[in-house]
């Protein structure tokens, strides 16, 4: 039996791994929710690498169609090579462009298919692809054709939760929610993305972390990428662990915060924060 | 088998369907997961619940539901025979979960039955809050049940956090109390009756491959002629007066459900709030209601007549503040307000009220009657069926 791990690069929790497995064995899609940057079409990426299957991604946009997914129909440029009376304009098949899930059905081998973001697109989206979810198959009306998958693919699905899905939908997947990592955990994806990180620096910038999300009214609470990203910075600066040491978070802004703060309203709150406690401080 | 389990996560309020339920019951034949209680909470989660706001819902189902029953072990043995599934799948639990020290603990109490046993008797004994002692089941005791105790081998019951994380109760911890939100319950409905408000145009600049044109235009000259259009978008401009504080109180619920679906909905859409009813003075700031207030006629210049407008508010009030100059309680106005109802009526064409009160209590209230004849019968109730008739009246053309 296939079963996912996790990999060197990707620390996966226990929950995950069984959630994943879960799904792979009872071959339903996986819907996976987190907060932003918590490594969720990542994992699309890792179970591929580490089962050595091959990966179709599909990202979805607010302009996306459901039919994009399984096949686009170019008439534009069939009526080109009409004018240019090029031969290929007599088979149909010349002008049908697969989309990701066909290419997932056609694949050789078991195959890993990552459908992004689909509560971005329309409302109705995910009902239009029950069928083709559910039974692994789908009509081409241009080709008068049954499309089947040769292999289940093994479905990740990711959401960031702007949209609700239809509850027909939900009934044929498995659900995970990616929890905000602890401590203990955060500290083993930090060893595993910069392993010659020194230890004590790690810690100081795990606290500063962890602190800054404790803040309230952040709009956007800074994540996992955004903490890697930091300590690369902080890294390549060469910033030394005592810089961080002196900051009680509302005291003095860590450096480089920049990577950490997205949101310009949230770098004037935490200003002013500081601004403040320094006040009280003197 | 499990088949109450599914019955009391329904009554818990979870939307399980019997698919899910049978999925369940494939995943334990398929032995996906290897024997542990925790591992049995995960895939249970993971299968039967679709949204993180019902997982606190679901931890509370869970740890009811699994403290209440006469013998956990029983049950799974039970749920193991039905499918056929050999019971040395148990016996590799208790190696999974127990240390040996705890199991000869639990043997030198007789066995996992005779401390079930014990517990119920005591519970039995027992009907008053327990703190420290050794005996009665409580907190921070010697007792073998209990929580925060010193007792390794013994039950922990009920106890928030982790002393030591194998006798760790996920369910019990609640993690996701947070994201059990029912703000966006009814959100889904009322998108989709908001669609009925869709007005599709093309404007703008052609952007688009016109197919149909571009056919007919190449079959005519015999050359390519690519017809290009605008995108189709939905053009539907809608402008929300929201009444806010006093009476209002009781529905803020469902008006933010309302809200937030069409924010999300519709790409044109302006909101003010008033109070009670529309007078001269309206506000886009509710916390500076006092310092900002707009002139409602300066509104109404800005909005064109294709404009929609939707007015949202119990219509609860004293008849004066409609009918009589200075019955406002903001403030001393002018002009009653039925005046400045009119004018806007005149101005849109196209104005819905939308009454969070229910239908049946409308007879009751005078104001509520005076405010629908003054909106000439364009009063609905903010039920679906409501919104679903209102957005039909505005969309008509």
């Amino acid at each position: 039996m296939i079963r996912f791990q996790g990999t060197e690069s990707y620390v996966a929790t226990e929950e995950l791994k069984m959630a994943m497995n879960a799904a792979i064995t009872l071959e339903r899609p996986l819907l996976i929710k987190g907060e932003p940057g918590t490594g969720k079409t990542m994992l699309a990426e890792e179970v591929a690498q580490s089962l050595g299957m091959p990966l179709y991604q599909w990202h979805i946009k607010s302009t996306s169609k459901a039919q994009q997914g399984l096949y686009e129909y170019d008439a534009v440029s069939r009526l080109r090579d009409s004018q240019l009376g090029d031969e290929r304009v007599h088979d149909v098949r010349h002008y049908i462009n697969k989309g990701p899930l066909w290419q997932a059905f056609d694949s050789e081998h078991r195959p890993v298919l990552l459908i992004d973001e689909i509560d971005k697109a329309d409302i109705e989206f995910p009902n239009d692809l029950l069928r083709e979810l559910d039974r692994m198959e789908f009509y081409v009306y241009e080709l008068q054709q049954v499309v089947q998958a040769r292999h289940r693919p093994i479905i990740i699905i990711t959401s960031n939760n702007e949209k609700e899905l239809p509850d027909a939908f939900l009934r044929r997947c498995f659900f995970h929610f990616i929890r905000f990592p602890d401590k203990a955990t955060m500290d083993q994806i930090i060893q595993v993305h910069y392993p010659h990180l020194k230890k004590d620096l790690t810690k100081e910038a795990l606290e500063v972390f962890f602190d800054l999300r404790e803040i309230p009214g952040l709009k956007k609470k800074p994540s996992t990428s955004e903490l890697l990203d930091w300590l690369k910075l902080l890294m390549a600066e060469d910033i030394p662990a005592a810089a961080l040491r002196s900051a009680d978070i509302n005291a003095a802004i860590p450096p480089l915060y920049g990577a950490l703060l997205k949101n310009e309203q949230d770098v004037h709150l935490f200003e002013r924060l500081a601004f403040l406690s320094r006040r009280q401080g003197l | 088998m499990l088949v109450d389990f599914f019955f009391a996560l329904r009554q818990g309020g979870l939307p399980i369907t019997l698919t899910e339920h049978l999925t369940l019951l494939e995943a334990l034949e398929k032995r996906v997961i290897s024997g542990s209680l925790d591992d049995f909470y995960h895939l249970a989660r993971i299968v039967l619940i679709k949204d993180e706001k019902h997982y606190d819902k679901f931890d509370r189902v869970f740890g009811a539901y699994f403290k209440g029953v006469e013998n956990l072990a029983d049950l799974i043995n039970q749920a193991m025979e039905d499918r056929q599934i050999p019971p040395d799948w148990l016996a590799k639990r208790s190696q999974l979960d127990l240390t040996p020290e705890e199991q000869a603990m639990i043997e030198s109490l007789g066995g996992w039955e005779k401390l079930m046993e014990a517990f119920r008797e005591r519970l039995q004994n027992q009907k008053e809050r327990h703190e420290g002692g050794n005996k009665n089941i409580g907190t921070a005791g010697r007792s073998a049940f209990g929580a925060h105790g010193y007792n390794p081998e013994g039950m922990r019951l009920g106890q928030e956090g982790t002393r030591h994380r194998r006798a760790a109760k996920v369910w019990d911890q609640r993690e996701y109390r947070n994201y059990d939100d029912s703000v966006e319950l009814g959100t889904r409905n009322i998108k989709v009756a908001l669609k009925r408000l869709r007005h599709f145009a093309r404007e703008g600049s052609d952007l688009e491959l016109d197919m149909d044109s571009t056919i007919r235009e190449t079959g005519r000259h015999g050359y390519i002629d690519i017809q290009m259009q605008p995108v189709r978008e939905n053009k539907v401009k809608v402008l929300l007066f929201l009444d806010v504080g006093g009476s209002m109180d009781d529905h803020v619920r469902i008006c933010q459900e309302l809200f937030s679906a069409a924010r999300s909905e519709l790409k044109h859409l302006e909101y003010y709030y008033f109070h009670n009813f529309i007078y001269e003075w309206i506000w886009k700031d509710n916390f500076r209601r006092r310092g900002n207030r707009l002139f409602l006629p300066d509104v109404l210049n800005k909005y064109g007549p294709d404009y929609k407008v939707i007015f949202i508010g119990d219509a609860t009030m004293s008849p004066y503040e409609i009918t009589h100059e200075g019955g406002g309680i903001e403030h001393h106005n002018a002009e009653p307000g039925y005046l400045w109802m009119q004018r806007v009526r005149q101005h849109f064409g196209k104005v819905i009220w939308l009454n969070p009160e229910p239908r049946e209590r409308w007879t009751h209230s005078p104001s509520i009657q005076i405010v629908n004849e003054v909106m000439e019968g364009q009063m609905y109730p903010l039920t679906l069926d409501g919104l679903t008739r209102g957005l039909r009246a505005l969309s008509g053309r």
